[in-house]
């Protein structure tokens, strides 16, 4: 495990909706390589394919065809490799949302914990690396006030907390600065990325957020389903 | 992590209040249990108060409660001489209205005879009929107390002593006097009345009738034999206990018991959609979390928890709060609500079925979630 490690290749990934004439190809013999450590954008405009690779990249989405293989592991090759698909977004993929649909019943602490809770981790565990990452976040003032009582910006921070929580190696984001303005935006996106750096993993990012865009390794154009590199 | 119970702390007062309304919801569900026990309960109580183990009653009657029944007094001097009988009383019944401070009484009046069959098992408070004439016992819903007096007919009795539980099977309260002053309450006319009847020829209006006379048997006798002996004599007519019982819920009560018993039948019916309704509902307000849960990767076993738990938390707080209630208010209905234990098991045994069910539902709409929804904004 270290920086540089191709942490998702995606080959010859197809995806279609629909047959005959309704067929809907939105993604076409797509390739991605994703090392550890890099941040990268998936810009497009709206029908492109980039909910759908990040879809397919987060085991949520069967793809037509290809072979996709996520931390060293091929996980599809014409059909699933893995039954436990749930078990292999726990161990290796975290999931940060545009609206950080965090869970409203929980604390913000609890809401971190609860992932590692799901992997059987021991609840002073899970309480522990909450804390960890709360502090580190800066919003560990806020761990034991519900989602509806924080500002976008910390609930934000709170996500990125859960996702990172079980130290998984692929973290997919989708819009996650949307609903912040600028400055925060960009906060938001450092903290990512130094948290990406140091926790050795990538990070992949859905966004239409102009103002962000150097805060990326690099920024991956989707057109009519197919992959160009900017 | 109890995700169950951090969702119910979460939204406590709209959750109490819903397992409140679910409450109200049992009560009237117990209450209804309870008014289609009392009613079979009161039927019997008549029937099983005075212990017999044989009715001897008119021929071509099914008497004394089913059907009027008058028998001579002296049948029971005949009945008692039978083999196997160790003893035997003559009983008579019939409803009066009394005043009794201001207030109109329904009472039904059992006319027994002292130290034989026919009169009160137990005296809850005060004492028997002691003297010959013009004292009585009655069941405490009366509402008379020791050393309190009532007109019945043209005669003033004293209240002598309390028993409980002893009403007919409309529920009205009972009192019991001798058989002597029962039948004078039976027979004797007002002097107007008297007067009248005398003035037309009339030799005697008083009849020397009981309704049936109760016979309790040795151990070991064979009550059949008995049954059959006295069927052989044209006039009269005999049941067993057995007999008396079944025969009462099957033509006295039956119907008000299938009214009951069909109305329960609905309410049960209505109380499981609303506990499905409500389950079904909070599952699916909890849809876009529990595609929340699935995507980061909370397993099956995880989200069906969640469900089950509190549909089964839900179930047992309304089934307690309903419990709770009807404890407090059954005393305050007109007519005895009886609630056994075995009721009351089964009906939690029932509302925990309901909710399983009512969750199933809920649990199948949970697992056809797209965790992909939760991606969405």
């Amino acid at each position: 495990m270290a920086l540089g490690d191709i942490l998702i290749k995606v080959s010859n990934v197809a995806k279609h909706f629909g047959e005959g004439e309704t067929r809907v190809d939105a993604l076409r013999a797509v390739d991605l390589t994703v090392r550890a450590g890099e941040v990268i954008a998936l810009l497009g405009p709206s029908g492109s394919g980039k909910t759908t690779l990040l879809n397919i990249i987060g085991c949520i989405l069967a793809p037509s065809g290809g072979r996709v293989v996520l931390d060293g592991e091929p996980v599809f090759d014409g059909k699933w490799l893995r039954r436990d698909l749930r078990r292999l977004r726990l161990d290796k993929i975290g999931f940060i949302f545009q609206s950080h649909n965090l869970l409203p019943f929980l604390t913000a602490q609890e809401n971190v914990a609860v992932v590692l809770d799901l992997a059987g981790r021991p609840t002073e565990e899970g309480r522990a690396r909450a804390r960890e990452l709360l502090d580190y976040l800066e919003v560990g003032h806020r761990a034991m006030v519900k989602p509806a009582l924080l500002s976008g910006g910390e609930a934000q921070r709170v996500a990125i907390a859960r996702a990172l929580a079980n130290r998984p190696r692929i973290i997919l984001a989708d819009e996650p600065t949307a609903a912040l303005d600028g400055a925060r935006a960009g906060l938001v996106m450092d903290l990512m990325r130094k948290l990406a750096v140091e926790q050795e993993a990538c990070i992949v990012t859905v966004t239409h957020d102009e103002k962000i865009f150097d805060r990326f390794d690099r920024l991956i154009y989707l057109r009519d389903g197919r992959l160009a590199d900017a | 992590m109890n995700l169950a119970l951090k969702d119910i702390r979460h939204g406590l007062f709209r959750f109490v209040l819903t397992c409140f309304g679910l409450g109200l919801l049992m009560t009237v569900v117990l209450a209804m249990i309870g008014i289609y026990n009392g009613l079979v309960s009161d039927a019997l109580a008549v029937v099983k108060a005075p212990a017999a183990d044989v009715w001897v009653v008119e021929a071509g009657t099914k008497g004394p409660f089913a059907e009027a029944s008058s028998i001579p007094a002296d049948t029971r001097d005949a009945v008692a001489r039978m083999p196997g009988v160790a003893e035997a009383g003559a009983v008579n019944y019939q409803n009066v209205e009394a005043a009794h401070t201001g207030q109109t009484l329904r009472l039904y009046v059992i006319g027994y005879e002292p130290g034989r069959p026919g009169g009160p098992q137990a005296i809850a408070e005060g004492r028997g009929i002691g003297a010959g004439h013009f004292e009585l016992v009655a069941d405490r819903k009366t509402g008379l107390l020791p050393g309190e007096t009532i007109r019945l007919g043209r005669d003033r009795f004293t209240v002598v002593g309390l028993v409980e539980g002893a009403m007919n099977s409309g529920g009205d309260p009972a009192v019991y006097v001798t058989l002597a002053d029962a039948m004078a309450l039976q027979t004797e006319l007002d002097p107007a009345a008297q007067r009248v009847q005398t003035a037309r020829g009339a030799v005697s209006v008083k009849s020397a009738s009981v309704a049936t006379i109760i016979a309790r048997m040795s151990p070991g006798a064979d009550v059949d034999l008995l049954t059959a002996t006295v069927r052989q004599w044209k006039h009269l007519a005999a049941m067993t206990q057995v007999e008396q019982e079944e025969l009462l819920l099957a033509s006295v009560v039956d119907k008000a018991r299938r009214q009951i018993g069909l109305f329960l039948g609905i309410l049960l019916s209505v109380s499981a959609v609303v506990i499905a309704l409500i389950i079904y509902t909070m599952t699916m307000e909890k849809l876009k979390q529990i595609a929340t849960l699935k995507l980061i990767g909370a397993p099956d076993r995880t989200i069906i928890a969640l469900i089950v738990q509190q549909a089964l938390i839900l179930g047992a707080a309304g089934w307690g709060i309903g419990l709770m209630l009807i404890l407090t208010v059954k005393d305050y209905f007109p007519r005895r609500v009886v609630l056994e234990p075995f009721n009351v098991m089964v009906l939690a045994g029932i509302i925990a079925a309901v909710c399983l069910l009512s969750s199933a539902l809920g649990v199948r709409a949970a697992m056809k979630v797209d965790p992909a929804t939760a991606l969405g904004s």
